[in-house]
């Protein structure tokens, strides 16, 4: 077997240094009626030759978003990384190393946490950013428990714009805790919900997502304002880190924690992960702060370092009392996000978001022109939503069958409410040709005929 | 000195100047410092070259951002450069052996990798038709065919973002099956020696949490937990133990504890981060458990990236079964269902609802099948026959030296030692990890489990050639006889040779320092 060193005659002078016969006195304590001789059902040993072939047919069965005009979005985007990304990220002393505990030897990974941390605390305008979470949905539902903490209350209203997945993970967390509540609005296309009516004394927080899940932009000043009012944190949702580019930042507009997803900067679509989530608030909630933080220090010779730090909040230290059971989160993915925004920089990043708007824009207007297709976003990014005089479920199919990845039906998220089955969303980024959208515009077209 | 006909020297002189040389940079050769990137950056470019849009009138309404975005940016050299000198900052297994006890640190194939990044996986949207992704169920499918058989189970959760979300996942499904019989309890018990995530994920789900002490030879004995069970008859869920457990042991009673803890009408999980020990030597189903996470990101060597992507599958019991969270794959006779919404539920399914958006670490998933491929059944139990060796060979290697807490007895992939041989030296557990780090190793898992004192758990993994091992313990053996003899110089104030001397990680706590800020002026 090519991955294991040892030979047989390794093996047999390693048995007789530790003083046992063969291999199976070493596993004298599972009870004998448990142990098993073979894997009889499953296949032997393969040739990297023979693997490789296997998967890349399973691969080949597979409709890359990058073969045809793609306009799937929805909470993961295909955004064009540089090379450089993923060769440094395959570096193998990023690749294959662990959780720095050792800082001594892992101030890579260590300044690249500091630096990502720092690079996220900066877009969303906040104070400080921990060094990731699994995903943006996995990151809103500790962010939830986490005003749960600081507030001491227990009720937490969520906005018809947040993405429907997202909603289904706080809600089953929440499901868990005595006392715990959540009030979730009903599907919000328009953007015009009002959530300021269901802020009151009880509510802990008031989750928000802008760009909304159907593209809307929200205007979270006046909810900040009132949920403050009622000793509530406004928790900011986004699930396209690259609208951070052309879009006023949360933390400006009052929020309390902001949580996002973090995979359009460096990271794959991968089917859905791994991903990272981004997740930052102010300085005086950082103590109730789930997940691991990067602090700067000085070694013994007062040379600068940076170790892991507020570790008193974490399992390992506090068990039962830890702010989250989070250990290992998405190192990689992180460092994947930091190298591309490093890449980009301030002006980088305004400048691809401007490019991704205006393919929107451009998508919006060519897909509004055919008949009987309606864009319900008067403000959006780079993801809006279309009503179809057809189902949509049906219209992305018949897309998909013409060579034509469309977007998502929102009702393959929300089965249970009638009024959203004509209902697409639409993502266009800076990897969408005008080809692309004259290719989609033609399609519906000819779908909707 | 000689001297070729140039005047060029052909033999080193001066050697006896090297080692404390102060350097103008404070480079010293290959090691180089390396400032933070708002230290070196440019603030007025981008380093990706990016066409600037043609003039259109945004859509944005009032959002517009005002703020500016204060992040500065690299060309492309500039980056390599940055990121290839913060990397050789790292220790990695693919430099040296990593015997972090808990961590399997094993050699991490590169094939995975390759085959990870096809277009047709790594290229995938999760939410694109499902007629386009047929490939992508299968791989998932026959993923999770391995992991039911490899630990004798009917069904597997497979969306868990790491362990512990794995954890959560399984202890989920528990409370969500006790829910379906009408039953509410509060307690969940936990040995002593448990990761602090199985507590962590107890508390998180709203349960009280109830020790279980260890007994002296460190494993779990039934009687404490029928003890348990009777104190709080009636109100305990479900147990969670590791098995292989944290000492590096075998539960030996793993049966009976877990017909106490069925015949109490609780349930039993089992934490998986141990599972490397017993691939293909016995199957945790076959023990009794009903849920298991297995982290991918060690078992079956994912890379652990400095700290993930992890990922954390969660196989489940027949009991179990029907509670296993969106989305999952349903087989039919018509081939595979992506069942992923309440509507497309059929009788006898009752999912406790969603741990994450959309489908796991699909990424994850692929380098684990093609690990799982690469070995078969005959290369996954020789792996485990081979880390199970290689952490005896260490052990029978250090044990006249070092102290093990439970005597002189077969270790599973790990071996425990405690602190008892250091004592009156002088040298602690962290100096003796931190000398460790001067002779090129990383240390293993250090003042982990809490059950013994100044722990030091190393499981040097199957993928150790024995000169690796041999040169390991010799090491060791060569530091505890310094310490013995009362050398302390070279673990006070180790390490000497790393990036970084020891830091000060009370400083870092008590003042946060979690960002850079620009420097004011003056």
């Amino acid at each position: 077997m090519r991955y294991l060193p040892l030979s047989d005659n390794d093996r047999a002078a390693m048995m007789a240094r530790i003083g046992i016969d063969g291999i199976d006195e070493l596993f004298a304590d599972i009870p004998q009626d448990k142990r098993i001789k073979a894997l009889e059902s499953l296949p032997k040993r393969k040739t990297e030759l023979e693997v490789e072939r296997l998967l890349s047919r399973m691969a080949a069965k597979n409709s890359a978003a990058g073969d045809q005009p793609f306009f799937v979005g929805a909470g993961a985007y295909k955004h064009h990384v540089p090379a450089t990304v993923d060769h440094l990220i395959q570096r193998s002393e990023f690749l294959t190393s662990y959780t720095p505990y050792q800082p001594e030897i892992t101030q890579g990974t260590l300044q690249a946490l500091f630096e990502f941390q720092t690079q996220v605390a900066e877009l969303t305008g906040m104070d400080v950013a921990n060094a990731s979470m699994y995903d943006g949905s996995t990151g809103t539902a500790e962010a939830v428990l986490m005003a749960h903490r600081v507030t001491r209350k227990k009720k937490a209203v969520i906005s018809g714009g947040l993405h429907p997945q997202y909603r289904e993970v706080v809600e089953g967390i929440s499901a868990q805790l005595p006392g715990a509540s959540v009030v979730a609005l009903p599907a919000d296309p328009y953007g015009t919900e009002d959530i300021l009516a269901q802020i009151d004394d009880d509510t802990s927080c008031v989750v928000v997502q802008s760009p909304s899940f159907y593209g809307q932009l929200i205007d979270l000043k006046p909810i900040a304002e009132k949920a403050h009012d009622h000793k509530a944190l406004l928790i900011a949702v986004f699930t396209e880190v690259v609208s951070l580019g052309l879009i006023e930042s949360p933390g400006v507009q009052g929020a309390d924690i902001v949580v996002g997803e973090g995979q359009s900067i460096g990271n794959a679509l991968n089917f859905g992960g791994p991903y990272v989530g981004l997740f930052a608030t102010r300085q005086k909630y950082v103590r109730n702060m789930p997940g691991r933080v990067c602090g700067e220090t000085v070694d013994a010779e007062g040379k600068r370092g940076f170790v892991l730090t507020l570790s008193t909040r974490e399992q390992h230290i506090r068990r039962d009392k830890a702010t989250s059971n989070i250990c290992t989160n998405s190192g990689l993915c992180a460092l994947a996000f930091s190298i591309h925004m490093t890449m980009l920089g301030g002006l980088g990043l305004n400048k691809l978001a401007r490019i991704n708007h205006h393919n929107a824009v451009k998508l919006a207007d060519a897909l509004g022109a055919v008949e009987g297709v309606e864009v319900l976003n008067k403000a959006f990014f780079n993801e809006f939503t279309i009503k179809v005089p057809a189902d949509a479920n049906d219209v992305i199919e018949a897309l998909a069958v013409n060579g034509v990845l469309g977007g998502v039906p929102v009702s393959r998220l929300l089965p249970d409410q009638p009024d959203v089955a004509q209902l697409i969303t639409v993502a266009a980024t800076e990897t969408n040709t005008q080809d692309d959208i004259d290719a989609y515009a033609a399609a519906l077209k000819e779908v909707l005929a | 000195m000689s001297m070729n006909t140039q005047g060029r020297p052909t033999a080193p002189a001066g050697a006896a100047l090297g080692e404390q040389r102060k350097t103008f940079t404070g480079n010293r050769a290959l090691d180089m410092e390396e400032p933070l990137l708002f230290e070196l950056g440019h603030w007025n470019i981008c380093g990706v070259d990016l066409d600037e849009p043609e003039e259109f009138s945004p859509r944005l309404g009032n959002h517009a951002r005002q703020s500016e975005i204060a992040l500065p940016a690299f060309t492309e050299p500039e980056t390599m450069r940055h990121y290839v000198r913060l990397s050789r900052m790292n220790y990695a297994i693919d430099a040296g052996l990593y015997p972090l006890g808990s961590c399997t640190m094993k050699h991490n194939p590169r094939l995975n990798e390759k085959l990870a990044r096809l277009a047709g996986f790594a290229d995938l949207h999760p939410l694109q038709p499902v007629s386009t992704a047929s490939g992508a169920y299968e791989l998932i499918d026959m993923l999770a065919e391995w992991l039911m058989q490899l630990t004798g189970t009917t069904a597997v959760a497979m969306s868990p973002k790491a362990g512990a979300h794995g954890e959560q996942c399984g202890m989920m499904a528990i409370k969500q099956a006790l829910l379906a019989r009408g039953e509410q309890r509060s307690i969940v018990l936990v040995p002593e020696s448990a990761h602090g995530t199985n507590p962590a994920t107890a508390a998180l789900i709203g349960y009280k949490v109830v020790a279980v002490p260890a007994r002296d030879d460190g494993t779990v004995d039934p009687q404490a937990v029928a003890d348990k069970l009777k104190e709080h008859e009636g109100e305990v869920a479900a147990l969670m133990l590791t098995n292989p457990n944290t000492c590096g042991l075998f539960e030996p009673q793993v049966v009976e504890i877990a017909n106490l803890i069925h015949e109490a009408g609780a349930y039993f999980y089992c934490d998986g981060a141990n599972f490397n020990a017993i691939v293909g030597k016995a199957r945790p189903g076959d023990l009794g458990i009903d849920a298991m996470h297995i982290n991918l990101h060690k078992t079956f060597s994912t890379p652990h990236g400095g700290g993930g992507p992890g990922s954390g599958p969660v196989v489940l019991s027949q009991r179990l079964a029907p509670f296993a969270p969106l989305p999952f794959i349903r087989r039919t006779d018509e081939g595979l269902e992506l069942v992923e919404n309440t509507s497309q539920l059929v009788e006898g399914e009752q999912p406790f609802g969603r741990m994450t958006a959309f489908h796991g670490q699909m990424g994850m998933f692929v380098r684990a099948l093609a690990y799982m491929l690469s070995h078969g059944s005959d290369g996954l139990q020789q792996a485990s026959e081979d880390a199970v060796l290689n952490a005896n060979y260490v052990r029978v290697g250090l044990q006249d030296l070092m102290s093990l807490p439970y005597g002189e007895k077969p270790c599973m992939h790990e071996v425990l030692f405690d602190d008892t041989f250091l004592k009156d030296t002088g040298v602690t557990t962290l100096d003796f990890a931190k000398a460790m780090i001067d002779e090129g190793y990383h240390p293993m898992t250090m003042y982990f489990p809490l059950v013994v004192h100044g722990a030091m758990l190393i499981e040097p993994t199957e993928s150790e050639s024995r000169a690796s091992l041999d040169l390991f313990v010799a090491t060791l053996r060569d530091l505890v006889i310094s310490a013995k003899e009362g050398d302390t110089s070279r673990f006070e104030g180790a390490p000497f040779h790393a990036p970084r001397r020891r830091l000060d990680e009370t400083a870092a706590a008590r003042k946060p320092l979690l960002k850079w800020t620009a420097p004011t002026a003056g």
